[in-house]
């Protein structure tokens, strides 16, 4: 079955750059990887199937587990799915406070992996500057919601509080803060000759075979194409706000690193104008008391720091539960595409195309 | 598991019948509601319709979402005429995933969520599908199929056929039963309840034995 | 009598304690650094601000089981890490700390001893260090380390030309191998080699990392890659070894950089009687500043760049750096012989 010339690798679930419990097994002729089989599973929790059994709101604290490091937009995609199904008009002022934490995640969420991404391809002091800016984040979100990683921080219908008194001040300061450091983060890494070594040119994948893999988010814009959930099916604010969906030319490792950092800057700009003018208003709209949306099914997407986040969700209009939950998680179908991406490279490229998908295995797994 | 069109896939592990069986009262299918009057249909379901004689057994329309149901025997020339075709070019598989309604024959839906990026729409194919029926795979039209069909394999124990590599995916690889049918108990296989190593090994034992018989 | 023995074991005494000694607080050095880098504190808890680490690591690192994998081939496995350290302490032999003193009446050299041929001594001695790390791969028995270790020879032996080759323009310039003669020769050129060298010693710098396994070339121990490298498979006391191995060779690079290129033990301008004020710092203070400013730039390389891959690695190596040293030498050898 295997050549006697070629050697079989297991980067196992437990290894220091996989991302969490991820195993991929390489086969190698010498350096180069021939073939790589990623098995997955590992964190798989069952949270679709105990969705079934919980009421529709505590479903927001499940879907907090998934994507646990942007944690908040799961909230919203999944609020938005249920509100869709129940046709509820949200409140202005909620959905731009949705829009500041979801940006607010992809900053916090784009952190985490230039932190991870950088200390795998070995420039460790990247990682703790991004930790650092994410703290900021974090402390952000603490004070809204009282919590650090797990926010449930929505609700059908809005939101479960309204923001705190200069909690719209804080954020503005922290945008100021966030623009200088990227600007660090840039000069350590965007034209550092071993950086572009390492990425320019590994993992090169076309627009339309990225489209076909399922990839999403900046793995598939890296590629050159202009699909963005938010521009194309706006949702919570943003057909208000004025911003670019930064598209990378040649489809490789180099180019899914700028549109990552562009994306901070992009954020930034959302960030301000949707905090500059947040309107007033109730911060949750006239949802009934026990929430039973009508029988149907649907399928809405939002915009993940991973991808398209996409919720499948089937209601049968009796129970106080979904009959059936569906998640379309990005991280699951931007990693079918490691196995086509490393093919052909050295083993040191696996872990930088890893980083460079941005997987959390949370979702991956659910 | 090597893919064999004839032999379905390995029967769930039995269960006491009384307390999972499903409800009289539990719900026998999706509304599917058709589209309410003075709705305009997109034009590519007739284009569709036209060039697929058979293919489009019902129109749906539901808070916004397009859905068309296909009998599973066009379900692959529906596929590519859905991919190829113009005005609908549906070049991204978002998701394919499946429901379990175990009252109505044909128990499982399997719902394929599409998206034009050209045209910037949406549709939804279902398909209902019986326990062991097959049903061909979306992986040589869309390649984000792939794992995604592994997972409704795995999850619901579909018989997806055509696959390249149908395996199970989430679970371990030889775990017997699908979870996320609705008569898989909650809590797991129960008294197969697996928390210690020599209970894989009386497992194995067990199946060794029977594959003697 | 004294003079031939007891001397030079106290030369030897003394130098061997303040290696291993610096050697440990290297380790507390680099923790401390690479954390001030990354706007955090490093060790603060044992002792004051964290000066009893090395300490700590040590008596961990004594008292814990000592693993050998099941198939290991278990001399080689013992052997490895003896192989490894044993030629990053002795290359200290013919380094010069100083020119001749006087203590307690008697003329002593600041040196264990100065062979005619010492350059040639630390090249050999630096070599036999690199096969330490081959046995250890070899001897895990197991995948990681094996990879790893090819890796680390080849990278290895590839740099090793680099740098021996700017090592020969060193020595065309000073006319001697001699350690001591060529300090002597920069103090009588009234220029330290890295002004007038200048390619050469970049070239040995950057070559300097890749020997010492140090980033941007740490490919043989990234763990984020390989889970650890040739020395996945040790543990305890033999993983110390390895580990004190490669900062005694990091020492041993930065001291024979401040020899042959920065003027070892003179101080600042040696011959411009204006500064003589500054000679009440003794020459081995000189010689320590100046390895220290070196091992803080390996420390300070290490939190910046990030890693180079393998191929780019040796082709780097191949293609840049040992052209450019062959360059160096033959311009040199043009210029030493126009101006004679």
């Amino acid at each position: 079955m295997f050549d006697t010339n070629e050697l079989v690798i297991n980067m196992g679930p437990q290894h220091p750059s996989t991302h969490g419990v991820l195993r991929v097994v390489l086969r190698l002729d010498g350096e180069t990887v021939v073939d790589a089989d990623v098995v997955i599973g590992y964190l798989h929790r069952g949270i679709e199937k105990l969705s079934e059994n919980r009421n529709w709101t505590q479903i927001i604290l499940l879907t907090d587990r998934m994507d646990y490091v942007a944690a908040a937009t799961n909230n919203v995609g999944y609020c938005e799915t249920v509100e869709k199904l129940m046709s509820l008009e949200v409140p202005r002022r909620a959905r731009y406070v949705r829009t500041i934490l979801c940006e607010l995640q992809r900053i916090a969420s784009h952190c985490l992996w230039v932190g991870t991404h950088a200390m795998d391809i070995g420039a460790m002091t990247v990682f703790l500057y991004a930790f650092r800016e994410r703290e900021l984040i974090l402390d952000l979100f603490e004070e809204f919601c009282g919590a650090r990683l797990t926010y449930n921080s929505m609700r059908i219908g809005g939101l479960p509080l309204d923001i705190p008194p200069g909690w719209d001040k804080k954020v503005l300061e922290f945008c100021t803060i966030m623009a200088a450091k990227l600007d660090e983060y840039e000069e350590l890494l965007t034209h550092n000759r071993i950086w572009l070594e390492r990425t320019k040119g590994v993992g090169v994948i076309s627009g339309a075979e990225a489209l076909a893999l399922g990839l999403s988010g900046p793995p598939l814009r890296g590629s050159g194409v202009a699909r963005d959930v938010r521009k194309d099916e706006p949702y919570a604010a943003y057909d208000e706000m004025a911003f670019d969906v930064p598209i990378g030319a040649s489809g490789d490792t180099y180019d899914r690193y700028l549109v990552r950092m562009e994306e901070f800057r992009q954020s930034l700009r959302i960030i301000r104008q949707a905090t500059e003018g947040i309107p007033e208003g109730p911060i949750v709209g006239k949802v009934p008391r026990l929430i039973k949306p009508p029988a149907g099914e649907t399928y809405h997407a939002i915009e993940s720091p991973k991808g398209e986040l996409g919720y499948f969700i089937v209601s049968d209009g009796k129970s106080t539960n979904p009959y059936r939950f569906r998640v379309r998680p990005p991280s699951f179908c931007n990693l079918q595409g490691l196995r086509r991406l490393v093919k052909g490279h050295l083993v040191a490229d696996v872990v930088a195309l890893i980083g460079s998908l941005d997987v959390v295995l949370g979702e991956v797994d659910r | 598991m090597a893919d064999d069109p004839q032999k379905p896939p390995a029967p769930a592990a039995p269960a006491p019948p009384a307390a999972h069986a499903p409800k009289a009262s539990a719900p026998v299918g999706p509304p599917d509601p058709p589209p309410p009057a003075g709705t305009a249909q997109p034009a590519f379901i007739a284009a569709l319709q036209a060039a697929v004689p058979g293919s489009v057994s019902q129109v749906s329309y539901w808070v916004g979402d397009w859905t068309i149901i296909v009998p599973v025997a066009r379900l692959l020339e529906v596929a590519r005429h859905l991919r190829d075709a113009p005005d609908a070019a549906f070049d991204m598989c978002s998701d394919v995933t499946a429901t379990d309604w175990p009252i109505r024959p044909e128990r499982f839906d399997v719902v394929y969520c599409l998206y034009s990026t050209r045209h910037r729409q949406r549709i939804r194919v279902k398909a209902r599908a019986g326990e062991h029926e097959p049903v061909p795979s979306m992986s040589g039209v869309w390649p984000a199929a792939n794992w995604l069909e592994r997972e409704v394999y795995d999850m619901f124990g579909v018989n997806i056929t055509g696959h390249p590599d149908r395996r199970r995916i989430l679970m371990p690889d030889d775990w017997q039963g699908f979870p996320q049918r609705k008569d898989y108990p909650l809590e797991g296989p129960g008294e197969l309840l697996m928390e210690s190593p020599l209970d894989w090994l009386k497992l194995r034992q067990a199946r060794e034995e029977a594959d003697i018989e | 009598m004294i003079d031939n023995f007891v001397i030079p074991l106290v030369k030897i005494l003394i130098v061997l304690n303040a290696t291993l000694v610096a050697v440990t607080y290297m380790v507390l050095l680099e923790r401390k650094v690479i954390a001030w880098a990354q706007s955090r504190l490093g060790p603060m808890r044992v002792g004051p601000y964290g000066i009893l680490q090395p300490v700590a690591d040590a008596v961990k690192l004594m008292i814990k089981e000592d693993i050998t994998p099941a198939r290991a081939d278990k001399w080689v496995f013992t052997a490895a890490p003896i192989i490894t350290m044993v030629p990053a302490l002795i290359v200290y032999a013919v380094i010069p700390f100083g020119p001749e003193v006087s203590l307690f009446g008697r003329q002593v050299t600041l040196y264990i001893t100065d062979v005619n041929v010492g350059l040639l001594y630390i090249v050999s001695v630096a070599s036999i260090g690199v096969y330490g790390l081959i046995l250890a791969g070899y001897a895990s028995n197991s995948k990681y380390p094996l990879l790893a270790s090819l890796r680390a020879s080849a990278q290895l032996i590839s740099y090793e030309v680099a740098v021996t080759l700017t090592l020969v323009s060193v020595i065309m310039v000073a006319g001697s191998l001699s350690m001591v003669s060529i300090v002597r020769a920069q103090e009588s050129q009234h220029v330290w080699f890295a002004f007038i060298q200048p390619v050469a010693f970049v070239i040995f710098f950057i070559g300097g990392l890749a020997e010492t396994n140090r980033a941007p070339f740490d490919l043989p121990e990234a763990e984020q890659e390989l889970t650890g490298g040739f020395h996945t498979e040790y543990s305890g006391m033999r993983f110390a070894l390895f580990f004190l191995a490669e900062y005694a060779n990091i020492i041993v690079v930065s001291s024979v950089a401040t020899t042959l290129f920065f003027g070892g033990w003179l101080r600042p301008f040696p011959n411009v009687a204006a500064l003589s004020f500054l000679d009440f710092i003794p020459s081995w203070t000189w010689f320590l500043i100046k390895s220290f400013v070196f091992l803080y730039i390996f420390i300070w390389v290490r939190a910046t760049l990030p890693r180079y891959r393998y191929d780019q690695l040796m082709r780097l190596g191949w293609k840049v750096l040992i052209p450019l040293a062959i360059a160096n030498l033959v311009v040199t050898g043009i210029v030493k012989v126009l101006l004679l």
